[in-house]
């Protein structure tokens, strides 16, 4: 192999109380798409951020091209060649995805030039994208193109993409993965961030793996199986979660041609949902974030409220029940956001269980709170759950993601919900809490409740539920029985077939 | 290179030493405004802080201490439980404007009849008057999305007008020799507003005050609606998770700011000040604001920050008179109060940490 394009010797980082990343060597050549992978907490994000200019290593050193690298901030960075796509997008809304990327320019062309330019390297590398669109109209995958754009104008030699695909479906994922290959065979270097381990096997050439801030094995993605790389990833022997398998009872849940009105200017309507939830079943709801998703879980957990006829819980019409009435009458649910919405960030673990636990757990008598019990709702759900925290007089925003949702989907499990609604049940958590919180599902389920899983990881979603159907634009698809579908099946019932074009390689 | 990281909890040492920083930071920098005045600075901040408790003629001062912090304290809580929840009420001095109004209407209506029904009704009265006036932004706000901290404030002068309207007509007293102003309800027992113990300075404002603490108190600690405001203020969208009606809030936490605004004006309308006049209000609405972040927004916070508040005005008075220093030099000084104040509370949540700049993931 000849010199490497990039090359990264006993990088150390730490942090008060924690080493972000322990004497981390690795090497990536040009046109080589070099995997990273890990759990969250792993260090790669801070790696990344070393390479990146927004974080400097206590000690180690850099190569790029041979030469010291030492990037003071993402601008050098940039200038040096390293392009990086973040998984949060920066981008505004109310402006044109040309201004969007004009903003982001050092010294930007004339408007007209800029157009001109974005169109010709969109065509290029097959990622269709008119520059006069509004950015708030774009799908998740568009947006991503904008910020890919933005990146590739300046002609990096080096790309980092982090987690690119947690927002995009099968079809946009192949547009994407056409792109990075078209980029590989140019000789760009690509540094690809992630824990989808089939896709990593796919795409790329060599997978560097993190656990604890060290690098604990490096592999051919291609030869090595998936269960060998989650393995080296957590540590240790994975559990899969066991399926229920009961028989699906009576309905108690139904959704009658529910709609609603967009919240907000870049809200998404919801759009004649119909669906009945029978006892000891669990219906997957998959789809790409923002097609309806959050305002699905607000109308059942009573946030907002639907009209007459439109929601039914145990034949009973509930449209006019706020959220506390819901719950007392058990339907219980646990929205994707943990801090700001499932939970307060800056209150205890107990006032957080006071926060939805006081109807069922019988925290409260006539308006008057008793917190000794709530304290105890709270160290009931720390233990069950194992949610890592010092005490439950914490802060939420304290404990870790993982450990927080723990928390959050704990803390409704313990109130015995006869119908859960959950979205994005383990997003951000590392692979065993994510085992974990799957397996607390099941035997959910399986002790007769009804559970409505919404998530855009579609393997999770083939894993606990019975049926599948997918949202997209605020509709929902007749679900179908979720074993036997295909992942082609799948991508055509999420229908986010957004221009299904491939690069022209 | 100073920066400041954000601390992952925030810290309890720090929300309880800010207001003593504060005091302290003020008077040194207030020491320093009046060397550069040419005052004394140490004998100006002794005038202030000391002379009214401990000084020659404490015995006069101790007791306006009362009746300058109990409006103080129970505005202040009112304005505080809406601030908790994210409702900003800067129109306490309207609401306490229309409670003076209210209270003595009602007592001026009986006269000269004597009756022991007629105090506790203008207490209700004022209660309504107050409530009333800042049930205006809420219903606003409600229902148009209208803010309001501009309409209670645009309020706090609908209310001054009205006031001068009410001293040079309907309330005009009538044997007062045309001068603007109502009858003194001092010299009318039954709306009287009296000490409890002559001297103390002890009126109903004082106790009325005292059980405002203890409710809100109670509320904010135990009481589901408290708990509420609580999660209200901190997060929104957890709060309507957890089942709050944020309309109802709104109605509520303004509703009671205003009443207990509006006592505090019916009770200094019929005690200390005895009268309605043209420039009945001196600022006790607004003051209040500064006692409830002084406070911390916390019910025994605030009711020592009265009492701090109201010790800087009759001190300030005695420099006043004594040293000559100008009033503007003592609304400085007040307002050094909230600046530090505000300044140092960023400790509480932040840590100030010395060295080179980076992003911690």
């Amino acid at each position: 192999m000849t010199t490497p394009l990039l090359s990264l010797r006993g990088l150390t980082k730490a942090y008060p109380g924690v080493v972000a990343n322990d004497d981390v060597s690795l090497e990536i050549g040009r046109g080589e798409i070099h995997a990273l992978l890990g759990e969250n907490g792993a260090g790669k994000s801070t790696l990344v951020k070393m390479i990146y200019g927004l974080v400097k290593p206590d000690s180690g050193n850099m190569q790029l091209n041979e030469a010291v690298f030492t990037p003071k901030d993402p601008r050098t960075a940039r200038a040096s060649g390293v392009g990086m796509v973040f998984q949060h997008f920066s981008l505004f809304d109310a402006l044109t995805v040309a201004e969007n990327i004009a903003l982001g320019m050092e010294d930007a062309p004339a408007m007209s030039q800029l157009a001109a330019r974005i169109r010709e390297v969109s065509e290029n590398y097959g990622l269709p994208l008119s520059p006069d669109r509004i950015v708030g109209d774009l799908s998740a995958g568009e947006q991503q193109r904008v910020e890919i754009i933005r990146c590739l104008l300046q002609d990096p030699k080096l790309l980092i993409m982090d987690e690119p695909t947690s927002v995009l479906t099968p079809q946009e994922v192949a547009v994407l993965f056409e792109t990075l290959n078209k980029l590989r065979a140019e000789g760009t270097a690509i540094l690809y961030i992630s824990h989808k381990l089939e896709e990593i096997r796919t795409l790329c050439d060599t997978a560097t793996i993190l656990r604890l801030g060290k690098v604990v094995g490096t592999c051919v993605p291609a030869d090595t199986t998936a269960r060998d790389m989650a393995e080296m990833m957590v540590g240790t022997t994975l559990k899969t979660p066991k399926r229920s398998g009961s028989e699906p009872g009576e309905v108690v849940l139904k959704l009658d041609q529910l709609s609603l009105p967009p919240a907000s200017a870049f809200g998404m309507p919801l759009r004649e949902i119909s669906l009945s939830l029978r006892k000891g079943e669990i219906l997957g709801i998959g789809g790409v974030a923002g097609n309806g998703q959050d305002e699905l879980l607000g109308s059942l957990s009573g946030e907002t409220r639907a009209s007459v006829g439109m929601i039914e819980y145990k034949s009973r019409d509930i449209a006019d029940m706020g959220p506390n009435e819901r719950r007392k009458i058990g339907l219980l649910s646990a929205p994707e956001e943990r801090l700001g919405h499932a939970a307060a960030p800056d209150m205890s673990l107990v006032e957080n269980a006071m926060l939805t636990g006081a109807t069922r757990e019988g925290l409260e008598k006539g308006g008057m709170l008793n917190w000794s019990a709530a304290g105890d709702f709270a160290n009931r759900i720390i233990e069950a759950f194992d949610v890592r925290t010092p005490s439950a007089a914490n802060a939420a925003r304290s404990l870790s993601g993982g450990n927080l949702q723990k928390f959050v989907i704990g803390r409704e499990v313990l109130q015995r919900p006869e119908v859960f609604v959950v979205n994005q049940p383990t997003w951000g958590v590392d692979a065993s809490a994510a085992a974990a919180i799957r397996q607390a599902l099941l035997d959910l389920a399986k002790s007769g409740a009804a559970l409505i899983v919404i998530s855009q990881d579609l393997d999770e979603l083939m894993e606990i539920s019975d049926r599948f159907a997918a949202l997209n634009e605020g509709r929902l698809s007749q679900p179908r029985p979720a074993i036997g579908l295909t992942v082609e099946e799948i991508g055509l019932m999420l229908g986010g077939a957004h221009d299904l074009e491939t690069a022209h390689v | 290179m100073i920066r400041f990281e954000k601390r992952p909890q925030p810290s309890r040492l720090f929300s309880l030493a800010t207001p003593l920083l504060a005091v302290m930071a003020t008077m040194v920098f207030g020491g320093f405004l009046f060397a550069v005045l040419g005052k004394d600075p140490v004998q100006s901040i002794v005038t202030i802080f000391w002379e009214p408790l401990f000084g020659e003629f404490a015995f006069y001062y101790r007791p306006q201490l009362l009746i300058k912090g109990a409006p103080l304290v129970l505005i202040a809580i009112g304005l505080a439980l809406g601030f908790k929840a994210g409702v900003w009420n800067i129109g306490a001095e309207g609401q306490y404007i229309m409670g003076a109004i209210f209270g003595a209407g009602v007592g001026l209506a009986f006269y000269p009849t004597e009756s022991l029904w007629i105090f506790p009704l203008m207490i209700l009265a004022g209660a309504f008057g107050g409530w009333m006036w800042a049930t205006i932004p809420a219903i606003l706000k409600v229902k148009f999305g209208t803010n309001e901290i501009l309409v209670s404030l645009m309020l706090v002068y609908v209310a001054e007008q009205f006031l001068a309207s009410m001293s040079l007509g309907l309330l005009k007293n009538p044997e007062g020799f045309g001068f603007p102003g109502s009858r003194n309800l001092q010299q009318y027992a039954s709306a009287h507003n009296t000490d409890i113990i002559a001297g103390s300075g002890m009126h109903w404002g004082v106790v009325a005050a005292l059980i405002a603490v203890i409710f809100a108190y109670v509320l904010l600690a135990r009481h589901r609606l408290g708990f509420a405001i609580r999660v209200t203020g901190e997060a929104p969208r957890a709060a309507r998770f957890g089942g709050v009606n944020p309309s109802r809030l709104v109605l509520f936490c303004l509703g009671i700011s205003g009443m207990l605004a509006g006592l505090a004006g019916m009770f200094e309308v019929s005690g200390p000040a005895g009268q309605i006049t043209i420039d009945f209000n001196v600022g006790y609405g607004f003051t209040a604001i500064i006692v409830a972040f002084l406070g911390r927004l916390h019910p025994i916070g605030i009711m020592f920050a009265g009492l701090l508040m109201a010790l800087t005005y009759i001190g300030g008075d005695i420099a006043q008179s004594q040293l000559q220093l100008p009033a503007a030099a003592i609304q400085v000084f007040q307002g050094m109060l909230l600046f530090f104040l505000l300044a140092f509370d960023l400790l509480t949540n932040y840590r100030v940490r010395i060295g080179s700049s980076e992003v911690p993931t």
